[in-house]
């Protein structure tokens, strides 16, 4: 028999099963991801390649990709952010609803790359909170998979109440993000 | 059509426009001139039919530190299609005073690229319908493309630059 | 997107105008720009853009890196066909260094380009069918990118930003693995193209929306210093590798497609035939590689064998003299163009025979034609303006450097 993804602990019986609410609830959110693709360059083609049908990026659940913040899961910050290109980052982050996570895909977004100029930002987490960082100039598509599987591990097992307490107070408060 | 050719017709309808004149490393014809003069002559090479220069193909800027009262100079690159041949027009000026007069007037495609110039070298083109910066942000007071400034974001902090090979002024220091 | 009408500020005759901002993040426009338009309904009167927002000064970087530090940086400006922007920058310092490149590297110079050629005109091609609601071609010809990917691994180890070549010719000579590929991809190839030419080329709907989208006349294109297919399709036979061929351009026959009214159509159609001839040039190049070395023998620029290195004295020698790049090079100015895959790519290199560039200027195709967006779409409806976008093949890497 197929599976399709792993069951999480808990008892089952005739006609029920009966796990913990986050379990279920993060089992739900990890396979049915909706990423927003914020692409600037070259690593935004091999994300292209990434959802073509070669390395197909929607057996992981992600076949609708969301252009509006307002929809979107994951912000997936592809290629160089210049300085002038920051606050429009910030912005569509802001936008984003929780529960919401970004994965920078590329050395520029992890750390500016190999442009050390004035121009651009050394990295995303200057501005943003990231919670994945998949390096590579650009990363060959089973290495974004790879990030994409570790942002579906960390979906999958995060506390309910995790955006509310005080350490996810204090991540927001560290960026100016009231 | 030979470098000669275009010197002799230039000769012949602008006297005294040209001050040096000589093939540059790859034979391209250098034509330099002032910046007085500069639209006549190319308003000339790109109208005349003998010399049919009508493609601007490029232009950009060049900054001599040392050279005191030629410290900006600015290269225009003309290419005439129909018998292939290729030309550079170069302008001296100082930074002092950058002012130079617009080439939109005879091309509508120096627009932008003198826009370019203008936000990395500081160079006033005199006339330009929309001088501002467009490649930089908006705010930035100097012009980062002059041999003064350097590479790297002065204000970054997660970079030491010992290890970067180089010398550790500017920049953060962990110790 | 945000409408906002101002009620204020009546321009026009018409009536009120609502100020419509295109971007910068908006999944219509490939690649980071800004365009604000003034909108009536939903015809365009004016449109201001707004670039830069991926500058990531190439020209400043180029003037404190060695000549081959350089070419990856030129890898990055025209990502989608990066190996047209190596060798371009290679020819330079070869045309700078006066090092003649042996015929057999030549030949494989230019298969090289014509495949990143083909690589660029199918993602333009296959986006303005998206943007007109195709979304089966672009993911047929992705898989088509994917094998010519596959070859580029092979002679460099990169896929996308290939770094491929040295200055003096290849890295090394097409392995086993890559004829092998190559002539697969010669064999298949041609008919997958055909398959993606029967879903758009004559589809009533495709033709019904490009046909009279953003057109441009020749006169107006030559002014605002088009080149490439966006310039072949108004009807101006300006290709580089005719008028200055170079890397052996002119030992091969090729015909250089031209279009009538420089519109949307003509540009996809345009693009449509270069891919074929590419596939011409490939099959002529490959079947007639001749033998020989596969570098210039130069070995004051390019690297000496690994094994000589670690036993013979000179080769040690020129090993370091290389890498920390105390060359000799000629002090001077040059300037070399190729046909990248958008038009004229040219670079102006002017060394005063120190080890990096005193200036290095990108002559980037993609900045010059961008201008005459506005003047292209005044008039027309939004998804028009969107089709004219895209079919200009606008790539933000080389808009901005």
């Amino acid at each position: 028999m197929a599976n399709i993804a792993e069951m999480p602990d808990g008892m089952g019986g005739e006609g029920f099963f009966a796990t913990s609410l986050g379990k279920a609830v993060g089992l739900a959110r990890a396979n049915s991801i909706w990423p927003l693709p914020f692409a600037t360059s070259c690593c935004g083609i091999e994300f292209m390649a990434t959802m073509g049908a070669n390395y197909d990026l929607s057996r992981f659940g992600m076949e609708r990709l969301s252009f509006s913040p307002r929809q979107a899961d994951l912000l997936m910050v592809m290629g160089t952010i210049a300085k002038k290109m920051g606050p429009v980052l910030r912005d569509v982050y802001l936008q984003m609803a929780e529960p919401k996570w970004v994965i920078a895909v590329g050395a520029c977004a992890s750390s500016g790359g190999i442009f050390d100029t004035y121009s651009v930002l050394q990295g995303i987490d200057k501005i943003i909170p990231v919670d994945v960082y998949v390096p590579g100039c650009p990363p060959r598509p089973e290495q974004i998979i790879d990030g994409i599987m570790k942002i579906q591990e960390l979906v999958k097992n995060e506390p309910l109440r995790r955006r509310n307490s005080p350490e996810y107070q204090h991540l927001m408060e560290k960026y100016h993000i009231v | 059509m030979d470098n000669e050719t275009v010197l002799a017709r230039i000769e012949q309808q602008q006297p005294g426009a040209v001050l040096h004149a000589g093939p540059g490393y790859d034979g391209i014809l250098n034509v330099e001139t002032t910046r007085d003069k500069v639209i006549e002559l190319l308003r000339l090479l790109r109208d005349d039919e003998t010399l049919n220069f009508h493609f601007l193909t490029t232009l950009n800027a060049i900054h001599y530190p040392e050279e005191t009262g030629r410290e900006l100079c600015i290269v225009y690159h003309l290419h005439n299609w129909p018998q292939n041949s290729r030309m550079r027009v170069k302008i001296y000026f100082p930074i002092a005073d950058p002012h130079v007069p617009t080439a939109t007037v005879l091309w509508p495609t120096a627009n932008w690229m003198e826009r370019q110039e203008y936000d990395f070298f500081g160079v006033l083109f005199d006339g330009h319908p929309d001088l501002r910066r467009i490649l930089n942000v908006d705010d930035m007071e100097v012009f980062p493309m002059r041999k003064e400034y350097r590479l790297e974001d002065a204000t970054r902090t997660d970079k030491d630059d010992r290890f970067f090979g180089r010398d550790g002024n500017v920049g953060q220091k962990f110790d | 997107m945000q409408v906002q009408p101002f009620p204020s500020q009546v321009d026009s005759l018409h009536g009120e105008l609502a100020t419509l901002n295109l971007g910068p993040t908006h999944p219509a426009t490939h690649g980071i720009f800004q365009n604000v338009l003034k909108m009536d309904g939903e015809k365009i009167v004016s449109a201001e853009p707004t670039i830069g927002y991926i500058h990531r000064a190439f020209e400043k970087i180029a003037e404190r890196r060695p000549f081959y530090q350089i070419t990856p940086l030129t890898d990055r400006m025209n990502y989608c066909s990066s190996p047209i922007n190596n060798m371009g920058w290679h020819m330079t310092v070869e045309k700078l260094a006066g090092i003649e490149v042996p015929k057999r590297a030549q030949y494989m110079r230019i298969i090289l380009m014509e495949l990143a050629r083909i690589t660029d005109h199918l993602v333009c091609n296959s986006v303005i069918g998206v943007d007109t609601g195709a979304l089966t071609g672009f993911t047929y010809v992705f898989q088509e990118r994917e094998r010519i990917y596959d070859m580029y691994e092979e002679v460099s180890g990169a896929r996308l930003t290939t770094n491929i070549g040295r200055i003096g010719g290849m890295e090394r000579d097409f392995t086993p693995a890559f004829h092998k590929k190559l002539k697969d991809f010669l064999k298949t190839f041609p008919a997958k193209l055909e398959e993606f030419g029967r879903l758009l080329e004559r589809n009533r709907i495709f033709m019904d929306r490009c046909i009279g989208a953003g057109p441009i006349s020749a006169e107006r294109a030559m002014a605002y210093g088009f080149t490439g297919p966006n310039l072949r399709a108004t009807g101006v036979d300006y290709d580089v590798r005719v008028m200055e061929p170079y890397s052996a351009y002119n030992d091969f026959d090729f015909i250089v497609p031209i279009g009538e009214n420089g519109d949307t159509y003509d540009r996809f159609m345009v693009r449509q035939e270069e891919m074929r001839q590419s596939i011409r040039l490939i099959n002529d190049a490959y079947n007639n590689l001749p033998e020989g070395p596969y570098h210039a023998d130069v070995p004051d620029y390019y690297l000496p064998d690994k094994p000589d290195v670690y036993t013979k004295m000179e080769a040690l020698i020129y090993h370091f003299k290389v890498v920390m790049g105390e060359v000799p090079i000629p002090v001077g100015e040059v300037y070399h163009a190729v046909e990248g895959g958008n038009g004229e790519l040219g670079f102006y290199l002017i060394s005063d025979g120190g080890r990096t560039p005193y200036r290095l200027h990108f002559r980037r195709p993609c900045f010059i034609f961008y201008q005459a967006y506005p003047e292209m779409i005044k008039g027309l409806m939004l998804s028009d303006a969107i089709l004219t976008m895209s079919s200009m093949n606008v790539i933000a890497g080389e808009l901005d450097a």
